[in-house]
This record gives structure tokens, sequence and C-alpha cells, in this order.
């Protein structure tokens, strides 16, 4: 089994929420997060005085699949994530070692 | 007694009560999170403490004797107001000026804000009502008082409340200091639309501080109504005209300030100007107060919510263009500079300006040394960096 963790623009999120979702995921979880990476922040200005807000704010998405669905998967959230433009995000994928399904204490593949 | 001047006047005093809670969120909203409810709390708290403080000895010290320079004790705890009593009952110029006595010192908490202590303001606004604003207020509003005698025009407390409190602000954030980390640490406001919020409230309560000041149902406070409302306006077309050209957008913050720049400028003029001077005072009071916002950094006062730049400089603008716009076809029997009265009370708005000024710097800056002296001023580093919330009220705003 892999994680596989995305980081993706907020507005994003729906988006990518459907297409996982027509894909046969069947489950997600979603945190909002801050980060800055090569998109940097932005300025806002308040009565005149410029700030530099640095850390950017983004929706994180993590989803557990079958070692054979990383491809699809990964494939499906960029395409649905990307805009072209800077800030757009990451996908990283790491191995799970372990799965439980807390209601039925099922594990592994048959958890997911 | 006149039954309409009456209920005008006691529905003004609720109009007024209704702007310092306007206040408090026009001000919380500025602050960083940890700070919302010091802030909320500092305004609030100003009803409790100043309404008391002003019922024992306040209204008596404004508006009782025949004194010039402060009034006596003959109305203390209320008693023998009904010695006032004219076209309207002496109690509803009790509760009407109970109000303006409320808001006040309430301004300066945008000054001080995220660090002074709320024992150390309780202390410092209950003297300063007793001693700075209970005399200011009999020199202007009293016909006994020395500036109204001398001829100054304060329609509603362009004088007496926002340069008074401005300057006290000043005062306060020259004893206190800086916010720790002010000027490299970015302290965006939390939540703009608290701010929009009290910005309407404050509009909405202005009406009556404007147009209750005539203390009658008549064609002054019509007018008083017309300029404070178009005035607002102007304020914040001038104030977003002037940020839009500067900074390249025209923002929230920026339509709120700007109206209550215009706010500020209109309340001496309210019942003496007409035309199209409130248009003109309210459009110059937004683009001279967005300007003044850079005294602060210049001088390094960390004056955090611009009560210089927006009361005191809006203060001092409404005062000085009275002197330039008040028409006696309007109200009263002066001309200003424009309307044919000469520079006579262009020179005794300078003087009730700079008298108002220097008095309340003087005596604020002493009471704030004092209480530094004794009991201190500000929070300790930790509580500052915690927050007013928890460490003054052990409270947080917004708990998950």
């Amino acid at each position: 089994m892999k994680l596989v963790t995305a980081v993706i623009k907020p507005f994003k999120l729906d988006d990518v929420k459907d297409a996982l979702k027509a894909a046969g995921i069947a489950g997600i979880t979603v945190s909002e997060v801050r980060g800055f990476g090569r998109q940097g922040g932005h300025t806002e200005t308040y009565r005149g005085a410029e700030y530099k807000i640095d850390f950017v704010p983004k929706v994180s998405i993590r989803v557990v699949v079958a070692a054979d669905a990383v491809d699809s998967v990964v494939e499906t959230i960029v395409s649905s994530a990307a805009t072209g433009k800077i800030g757009d995000g990451k996908i990283w994928v790491t191995d799970v070692e372990r799965l439980v399904r807390i209601r039925t204490s099922e594990e592994g593949a048959d958890a997911v | 007694m006149d039954s309409g001047d009456t209920a005008w006047v006691l529905m003004s005093a609720a109009l007024v009560l209704f702007m310092t809670p306007g206040l408090a969120f026009f001000y919380a909203g500025m602050v960083r999170s940890k700070n919302v409810l010091g802030m909320l709390m500092q305004n609030v708290f100003a009803m409790g403490l100043i309404s008391v403080i002003w019922a024992i000895i306040g209204f008596s010290l404004a508006f009782g004797g025949t004194g010039s320079i402060v009034g006596n004790l003959d109305f203390a705890w209320l008693s023998g107001v009904t010695d006032l009593d004219g076209n309207i009952p002496g109690m509803a110029f009790v509760a009407f000026q109970m109000m303006f006595a409320v808001i006040t010192p309430a301004l300066i908490t945008g000054a001080t804000a995220d660090r002074l202590k709320f024992s150390s303001y309780a202390i410092l606004i209950g003297i300063w009502s007793i001693v700075v604003y209970a005399p200011v207020a009999r020199w202007v509003f009293n016909e006994n008082g020395w500036l109204f005698d001398m001829g100054a025009l304060d329609f509603a407390g362009g004088a007496a409340i926002h340069i008074n409190a401005g300057m006290a602000a000043l005062a306060v954030v020259i004893v206190i200091g800086n916010r720790r980390g002010h000027g490299h640490e970015p302290m965006p406001p939390h939540n703009l639309p608290f701010t929009m919020l009290g910005t309407g409230i404050l509009w909405f309560g202005w009406i009556g501080f404007n147009a209750g000041s005539a203390l009658a149902a008549d064609g002054v406070a019509a007018q008083a109504v017309v300029n404070t409302h178009l005035a607002a306006a102007a304020g914040m077309l001038g104030w977003l005209a002037v940020e839009r050209i500067k900074t390249g957008h025209a923002t929230t913050l920026g339509a709120a300030s700007g109206a209550v720049t215009g706010l500020v400028a209109i309340t001496p003029c309210a019942g003496f100007v007409g035309g199209a001077a409130p248009l003109i005072i309210g459009a110059i009071a937004g683009i001279g107060c967005f300007a003044a916002l850079g005294i602060k950094a210049k001088m390094n006062w960390d004056d955090s919510l611009d009560v210089i730049a927006v009361h005191l400089v809006g203060g001092v603008i409404g005062t000085l263009l009275l002197g330039f716009f008040a028409d006696a076809s309007i109200n009263g029997d002066t001309d200003g500079l424009l309307f044919g009265g000469g520079a006579e009370l262009l020179k005794d708005q300078f003087v009730a300006a700079g008298a108002v000024a220097a008095f309340s710097f003087a005596v604020t800056f002493a009471l704030a040394h004092a209480i530094r002296a004794t009991v201190g001023l500000r929070v300790s580093p930790e509580d500052e960096r915690i927050g007013l919330d928890q460490s003054q009220h052990a409270e947080s705003a917004y708990s998950s």
C-alpha cells in the first residue's frame, strides 16, 4: 500500500475530490496547511502600510491506495489540480507499513 | 418643555451609546486575534466605569456652576439637574452628555492596543475623565467655559472629543512605548469584517452624536444629519481615491477609515455649515488623514490603530475648517472666512484646537508617567506575547 500526499491550491479541492471519486477512490483526508515554495508569499496593504505574508494557504490531501493504483491516482490529482500557474503544489508517495480499518479490524488491502 | 425636542435628544443618547460597542468592533477587527477580547473589553468597560464616574462627579464638574475653567459640585450624584430644565429636561442633557463622556476615553484604546494593562487602563481613563475630559467639556460645551465664551465653535466635539482623545492617545503612546516586534513583525488586522461592522454602527450612531447636539428636533438637527452623512460619504471617497492611486487598491479598511475621518471632521461643524461644505470638509479629511498616516512611522510612535491620523488630525481639520465654512444663515451668528465673517472665527478655532491639544497632552502625559511609576502601564513581555485575552482576562476569543 502507498500513501499519496498532495499539497494543492485550496480552490482546486472540489475538482480533485470529484476526480478521485470518479476514479473509484473510497476516501481521502483533507487538512488546511500553510507554507511557501517557489511561489513565495504575497503582500497585503493596510492603511498604506505593506505587509509581507510569507506563508500561503494550501490544502493537503492524503489518500491511501493499493500499490498498483498509485500511478492512476497521482495522474488524476495532477490533471485535476493543475492550473499551469506557479503555486499548483506537489505530490509525494510513501510506503505504508500497515493499514487497519477500525470498525472491522480488517487489515491491508481489505482496509483500503 | 418640548416633547419633540426631548424625544430626539433621548433617542440621540441611545444612538451615541451604541457608538462605543461600534468603536469596540471597529478597533477589535484591526488587532491580532490574541488581543481581540482585550480590545473589546477596554471599550465596553468604559461604558461601565465612566458612566458611574460621570454620574457621581464628572457631569457636575463639566456643567455645574459658573466657572470658566471647571464647574463645581452642585450636580454631584446628579442632584438638582432639574435646574437645567428648558426645552428639554436637564436629565435628558445628562443622558446625552454621559454617552460622550463614555466614548471619548475609549477612543484612546486604539493607540495603546495589545500592551496596556487592563487595571492600569481602568485607573488611567477613570482619572482622565475627571481631570481632562470634564474641564475640556466645560471649556467647549458650557456657555460659561472660556473657549465657548471667547466665541470658538464646536458643535459636537471636534476639539472636546477628537483632538482631546487624539492628544491623550499620543501622550500615552510616548510613555508606554511601542509593541514588542513593532516595525519588524507583521501585525495585520485579524478580522476586517468586525471593522466594517463597527464602522456601520459608528456611522449610524454618529447621526445622534452630531444631530442630537442641536438639543432640539429642528432644522439645525436636520442639517446636521445631512452634513454628517455627506461628510462620511465624501471622506470615504477621498480616502479611497488617494489609496487607490498610491497603493493600487481600494481597500475595505480604507473605506471604513475614510468614512470615520469624514465623521470626525464634520463633528465640530455639523450644525454650523451647509451647502457643499460637508462634502468639501469630508473629502479634505479623507485625503488629509490618509496623508497623516506616515507621521507615526517618521516619529517612531506605535500609534497602533492610527488614533492620531484619524481622530487628532481629523479633529484639527474639522475644527479649523469651521473657521472657513461657518455660515450664520444655517445657525448661530458667526460667519467663517468664506462667508464674510473675516478671520476672527478662524483665530478662535486655532486657539480652541491649540488649548485643548496642549492641555490634554500635558495632563495625560503626567498622568501616564505617574501610573507607569507606581503600578505600571504595560503588561509583562510574557503576557504581551501570549496576548491580552489570556493574560488580562483568562479567556480566548476563538477556541477550536
